[in-house]
C-alpha cells in the first residue's frame, strides 16, 4: 500500500487527495496542516468580512471530504525538514512521516518588509488566512480608523471587506496605481475613481518612512492617523522545504508540467510553486486558486502512477469590488486595441494575430470565450475578431467548430 | 447521459427557451406572474448574429473547468450533472472568467446559476428543450468521451 504524505491543506491539497483517490483508492494519505481548519476557499475571507459568507459555507469541500477519502489530517503541524535518505518528513511537533510520494503544498505567506517603528503598532494584521481575518474582524469597530499597507489584490479586497465595518479606510502603496500586478494607468485609473467613490482614500506612490504608535509617517511628508493597520505589501511562496532538501527553487518551488520538483517522489503544488506560464512561454509564480486546484490534481494523479500533464496556465484573475466587476487573463503585450461604453471598459492585447491578453472591467459577460482565446492562441483571422471584441460571443467561430462545441460532447 | 445539444440551422431566435428557462426556475405555477413586466435571469441564451442564431446553456463537459476554478468549491459535478450550490457562491464570477463557451451568468442577486438540465425544479427535463418549437434543442443521448 503506497503511503502519499501532503504538506499544506489549502487547494492544492485537495485537489491533490481527488488527484490521487482518480487512480488509487487504497493508499494512505496524510495531510499536514498548518492551520487547525478544514481546506477552506481562501480568497473566501474577505466575502465573510463583508457578510457575503459564513464560517459554515467557507468549506471548500463537504464535512465528509477528508474521511470519504479515507485521508488523516494532522493539525496544528507543519512541516519542518525532509529527510530524503529515510523518505519521511519532520514534523515541527518532533513526529516524522514516512512518504513514498511527497506533496508539497505549502502555500505562501505575507511579505513583510523592515518598516521602522513597526514594533511600536499594537494592532498590526496581515490578511491571508481565516485566523488573521477573525483578529482582524475582533480588533476593529464603527469608529476604527483602517490603514492599509498595499493596493493589490489582497489589500483591496480587505478594503472592501471592512468597509461597512470600520470608520475610515486609508489604503498606501509604493506603485502609482491600484492593482498595479493586473492593471495599467487608465484602467487601474477607472477602478480607483470607483473606489474613492465607495469610501476609500489612497495615498499612491508613497510608502510609509516611519510607524509611530497610531501615526504613519510617509515618505511624502503625509501623516495618517490610524487605529488598526493592515499589512498586504506582498506574498512569499513558501519553499524552504524543498530548497533546505537540495531541490531546485526559484521564487517558487521549481515545477515542470508534471508538478515534479527537481527531487525524486516528490511534486509541488500551488502558490508556493513556479510553474508554466503558457502565455508568455515562461515559468512564473501564478498564485491563483484555479492553477492550485489544476496543479494539485495534476501532482495527485502522477503521484499515484497516473500520466497527467498540465501546461496551459495563464494568469487570469476575476475580481469585483463594491459591485464593478474586473477580469484579466494573459500578457498586456503587442497591440492595444479598445472598446468603451458606458460603465465598461475591455481592453485586448494583440501581437503576431493572436489575442495575448486583456482587461475588461464592468462588462465582463461570457468573458471565457476570450480566455479561451488567449489560452488555446486562436489564429484571430479565423474569427471575426473585431466583432467579438465588442461582444463576446460564439457566432464567431466557423459552423464546424460551434458544431462541435455545442452538437458534441466536449 | 443525456444532454442539451443545439441543431443551430433550426433556431428560429425567439428566445422562447430563455423564458421557459426562467419560468422553470421560478418555482412558481402561473407563467404570466412568473415573468410579465420583470426582466429574466435564464440559464440559457440566444446567441447571434444577422446570420444565425441558437441558445448556449451549460455543455456539462467531460472534464469542467469551472468546477475547478471555483474559489468558493460551489460547483461540483455529480452523476455527469455540473451543479452550483448557491448558498456557498460569493459572485466572484471566476466561472465566467474560465467557461470557453460563455455558458454561465448570474442571477438577479448577482450570485450565479446554471443550467442544472431541470433535474432540481418541477420539470424533471429540460423546459427549453420542451418548449421549443423548431427541435433547434434538443435532449438526448450522443456519444461520449469518456
Amino acid at each position: 500500500m503506497k503511503r502519499y504524505a501532503i504538506i499544506g491543506n489549502g487547494t492544492a491539497a485537495a485537489s491533490c487527495i481527488e488527484g490521487i483517490r482518480s487512480i488509487d483508492a487504497d493508499g494512505s494519505i496524510t495531510v499536514v496542516s498548518e492551520e487547525p481548519h478544514a481546506v477552506y476557499g481562501r480568497p473566501l475571507i474577505s466575502y465573510y468580512l463583508e457578510n457575503k459568507t459564513d464560517l459554515e459555507h467557507m468549506h471548500y469541500r463537504g464535512s465528509g471530504f477528508y474521511e470519504e477519502n479515507c485521508c488523516q489530517v494532522i493539525y496544528g503541524a507543519r512541516g519542518v525538514e525532509i529527510d530524503r535518505e529515510h523518505k519521511q518528513v519532520l514534523l515541527d511537533d518532533g513526529s516524522k512521516l514516512p512518504y513514498d510520494a511527497l506533496c508539497v503544498a505549502t502555500g505562501s505567506r505575507p511579505f513583510i518588509p523592515p518598516m521602522e517603528g513597526l514594533d511600536t503598532v499594537d494592532k498590526k494584521f496581515t490578511f491571508m488566512t481565516l485566523d488573521d481575518t477573525l483578529a482582524l474582524e475582533q480588533a476593529v469597530n464603527n469608529n476604527s480608523r483602517v490603514l492599509i499597507v498595499g493596493a493589490g489584490l489582497i489589500g483591496l479586497k480587505c478594503a472592501e471587506g471592512l468597509r461597512d465595518r470600520v470608520g475610515s479606510i486609508t489604503v498606501c502603496d509604493l506603485a502609482d496605481r491600484v492593482l498595479s500586478s493586473i492593471l495599467d494607468a487608465d484602467c487601474a485609473a477607472v477602478v480607483q475613481q470607483h473606489l474613492e467613490a465607495k469610501g476609500l482614500r489612497f495615498l499612491l506612490g508613497d510608502s510609509v518612512a516611519l510607524f509611530d504608535g497610531h501615526t504613519a509617517r510617509m515618505k511624502s511628508g503625509a501623516e495618517v492617523s490610524f487605529d488598526v493597520l493592515v499589512l498586504a505589501v506582498g506574498v512569499r511562496a513558501n519553499t524552504e522545504l524543498i530548497k533546505d532538501a537540495g531541490g531546485n527553487v526559484n521564487r517558487g518551488i521549481t515545477v515542470n508540467e508534471k508538478l515534479e520538483t527537481s527531487l525524486p517522489d516528490i511534486w509541488a503544488a500551488g502558490d508556493c510553486t513556479e510553474g508554466f506560464d503558457a502565455s508568455t512561454g515562461e515559468n512564473r509564480v501564478l498564485a491563483i486558486l484555479p492553477n492550485a486546484y489544476m496543479q494539485g490534481h495534476t501532482s495527485g494523479v502522477n503521484m499515484a502512477g497516473g500520466a497527467a500533464v498540465f501546461d496551459t496556465a495563464i494568469p487570469m484573475n476575476s475580481i469585483g469590488f463594491f459591485g464593478l466587476h474586473i477580469m484579466t487573463a494573459g500578457t498586456y503585450t503587442g497591440e492595444m486595441t479598445q472598446e468603451k461604453s458606458d460603465g465598461g471598459i475591455k481592453r485586448f492585447f494583440v501581437d503576431d494575430g493572436r489575442l495575448k491578453g486583456f482587461i475588461l472591467i464592468g462588462h465582463t459577460e461570457r468573458a471565457g470565450i476570450y480566455t479561451a482565446l488567449v489560452r488555446e492562441q486562436t489564429p484571430l483571422s479565423e474569427i471575426n475578431f473585431d466583432f467579438v471584441k465588442k461582444i463576446a460571443s460564439n457566432t464567431v467561430f466557423s459552423e464546424e467548430i460551434r458544431k462541435k462545441k455545442f452538437g458534441g460532447v466536449v | 447521459m443525456k444532454r442539451i445539444y443545439v441543431n443551430e440551422e433550426w433556431c428560429l431566435g425567439c428566445h422562447l427557451c430563455e423564458y421557459n428557462c426562467a419560468f422553470a426556475n421560478s418555482g412558481l405555477k402561473d407563467m404570466a406572474y412568473a415573468l410579465k413586466d420583470k426582466t429574466i435571469y435564464p440559464r440559457i441564451h440566444v446567441e447571434g448574429d444577422d446570420k444565425i442564431t441558437f441558445a448556449v446553456s451549460c455543455r456539462h463537459c467531460t472534464d469542467p473547468i469551472c468546477v475547478k476554478s471555483c474559489i468558493a468549491g460551489a460547483i461540483s459535478k455529480t452523476d455527469g450533472v455540473v451543479k452550483i450550490d448557491r448558498s456557498k457562491c460569493v459572485g466572484c464570477l471566476t466561472c465566467v472568467l474560465v467557461c470557453p463557451y460563455g455558458a454561465l451568468s448570474p442571477g438577479e442577486d448577482g450570485i450565479m446559476q446554471k443550467c442544472e438540465l431541470c433535474l432540481n425544479n418541477a420539470c424533471g427535463a429540460p423546459a427549453c428543450v420542451t418548449g421549443c418549437p423548431n427541435k433547434a434543442i434538443v435532449y438526448e443521448e450522443r456519444e461520449d468521451k469518456q
